[in-house]
């Protein structure tokens, strides 16, 4: 990993530069975004006959939510910063729309690691495509959202830390730069947060909701056809490794709870629902 | 055959989900005993705790550098156990925070994958999680040798089910720590802004998902909560746009809430939600996506849009009094 220069810097600021010298970048940040293509929220989900995948054919896909709140924070930290963000996402070709959302939002450039075999990785051997694409741009600050909207693992950027042998901290909603590394805002459960040092190089999972969100302007979308976007096969980061988990069979869940479905038209089923929750649950 | 339950505390007590962990490895052992595990600088209180929980044996993990919760200590320090502890089979967790934090490196460091937040253990033994927020379930099973690392969902098991009448065999681990190890500084947890409002004391409680679509929409939720005489509350995502403040947000980073009645409207019900709400006495779900897991833990449910619904709803409940 890169050794980072604040130290350095800093010395040199002492001595004191001449004017023509560029003022040297003190904080700057090459940051790696990790971002997922996943089934739009309120696709129609529907499981396949082999009943270890959903259908794709009827699927409209979009860019993880707390991936987007990841590339977010990267490129906020750019703009106090300065720095470069590079978009980094494994799938097949139909990824490269996604990527291409993220370089139109503002990312430099992007690795697209294509690979078709990812329903029949464990989360490890995801991670291990990740980091060995990660490897070579040796990365100051490496971000990816705290899980995916379809898998739900939340194991990722955990395991790309451990793998790159890198510091990592979860459920990030703040991150700061400071003289020796960042300072980063955790959430905790029930209402609670902590605030944690980690030097840098380091790998930080992000939570929804600490920044607002940007669109795509259309200056972006336009600048984002000419951005770098390299794709890496990913036979070429090294065999697949066996996985130590397998899906065995997707079903639908069984219900918690027989819910009444309250039928009719819209005041047909409030009249009859305040009926029930006056005489029969009783609780109004 | 041996089976982890590693407990988690806080404030000094054991936590209700590390219970209910404490059952699932209960099931694993089948029929064979669970070994306790407490970490810490100083765990006597804990391993008191744990001991009138009835498992077969206690392991105190303790050093000074567990003082406070960091992932590098942790992992260290479980995988200098598991490693001593040989043969260990499963290895199982309450799915919070913290292990999301930790668990997936110490995993991935034993040449394994964290098998997370588990719904249910079935024969064989496989594991179900859920996947697409809750709409669907997938069936897995390890394929690998060497220890089994899984966490479970809050809720998922029952935390009496733990533990059997017998007395402990209390013993101490030591793990091989040093300073150097640990990368990261903690600071102590704080709470976000003044907490004013208290949701868990509401009798009844309105909430509202995505399905509002924008924050002009709102006052349909309010009219309703008016009604009712019941206090707004809201999924993560209504919080996170600053629609409402945070300190209205139902689920595993909001409040945990258990009124008499329950209006979840235009909420899914991914299980970060569900969690925060599934004991209220009553729930009723109003979602125009008729598989939407809200209605697997509602009582009453109307599929349809929401903006019909609502001010209907409004009007009946107006009318009813």
């Amino acid at each position: 990993m890169r050794s980072h220069p604040s130290d350095k810097n800093k010395d040199v600021a002492r001595v004191g530069l001449p004017k023509e010298f560029p003022e040297p970048e003190r904080s700057s940040m090459k940051i790696i975004v990790a971002i997922k293509q996943v089934p739009e929220r309120d696709a129609p989900v529907r499981i396949a006959a082999d009943h270890k995948s959903i259908n794709e054919a009827d699927l409209q896909w979009a860019m993880n939510e707390p991936d987007a709140y990841a590339l977010e924070e990267a490129l906020q930290l750019k703009e106090k910063n300065g720095g470069e963000v590079v978009v980094l996402s494994a799938g097949p070709e139909r990824v490269g729309s996604t990527i291409r959302e993220a370089l139109a939002k503002g990312a430099d450039r992007a690795i697209h690691v294509v690979a078709d075999d990812l329903a029949s990785r464990d989360a490890l051997g995801v991670a291990r495509l990740l980091a060995e694409a990660i490897k070579p741009e040796s990365p100051d600050l490496v971000l990816t959202g705290l899980q995916s909207e379809d898998l739900g693992l939340g194991q990722t950027g955990v395991i790309v830390a451990e793998l790159l042998g890198l510091p990592h901290s979860t459920l990030i909603l703040q991150v700061e730069k400071t003289d020796t590394g960042i300072k980063v805002k955790r959430e905790l459960e029930e209402g609670w947060f902590q605030h944690i040092e980690l030097p840098l190089p380091a790998v930080l999972t992000i939570q929804s909701g600490g920044n607002k969100l940007r669109y795509a302007t259309l200056m972006g979308i336009k600048r984002a056809r000419t951005k770098e976007l390299r794709t890496v096969a990913a036979a070429d980061l090294g065999p697949a490794p066996a996985p130590v988990l397998a899906l065995q069979n997707i079903a639908l869940p069984s219900k918690q709870k027989s819910t009444q479905i309250l039928p009719g038209t819209a005041k047909e089923a409030a009249t009859a629902l305040v009926e029930k929750l006056k005489f029969e649950a009783r609780v109004i | 055959m041996s089976v982890l339950v590693v407990l988690e505390d806080r404030g000094g007590k054991i936590t209700r989900t590390s219970w209910e962990a404490a059952a699932a490895a209960t099931q694993l052992a089948a029929g064979a005993g669970v070994t306790a595990v407490v970490i810490g600088a100083q765990t006597e209180s804990l391993t008191a705790e744990a001991a009138a929980r009835g498992f077969s044996a206690i392991i105190r993990l303790e050093h000074a550098l567990l003082a406070q919760y960091t992932p590098d200590g942790y992992v260290s320090a479980l995988q200098d156990l598991i490693q001593n502890a040989k043969p260990t089979e499963w290895v199982v967790f309450p799915h919070s925070y913290q292990v999301r934090d930790y668990v997936p490196a110490l995993a991935a460091r034993m040449g394994q994958v964290l098998i997370g937040d588990v719904v249910a253990i079935g024969d064989g033994p496989t594991f179900t999680r859920q996947l697409m927020q809750g709409r669907l379930n997938g069936n897995f099973k390890p394929t690998g040798s060497g220890p089994c690392f899984v966490s479970v969902q809050s809720g998922a098991f029952r935390a009496d089910g733990a533990g059997s009448s017998a007395s402990a065999t209390i013993s101490t681990f030591t793990p091989n720590l040093d300073a150097a190890q640990i990368r990261t500084k903690p600071s102590e947890p704080f709470r976000g802004s003044a907490q004013t409002v208290d949701l868990s004391s509401a009798q009844m409680i309105v909430s509202v998902g995505r399905g509002i679509r924008e924050a002009e929409n709102l006052p349909l939720i309010e009219n309703l909560a008016a009604a009712l005489g019941a206090e707004i509350a809201a999924s993560r995502p209504i919080c996170d746009n600053g629609w409402l403040p945070m300190e209205r947000q139902v689920g595993s980073s909001g409040q945990s809430v258990a009124p008499k009645l329950y209006v979840a409207v235009g909420i899914s019900g991914a299980i970060q939600h569900l969690v925060g709400m599934k004991a209220s006495q009553c729930i009723v779900a109003i979602n125009k996506d008729p598989d939407a897991p809200i209605f697997e833990v509602a009582d009453y449910g109307i599929v349809g849009d929401l903006f019909e619904v609502v001010p209907a709803l409004t009007e009946a409940v107006k009318a009813a009094k």
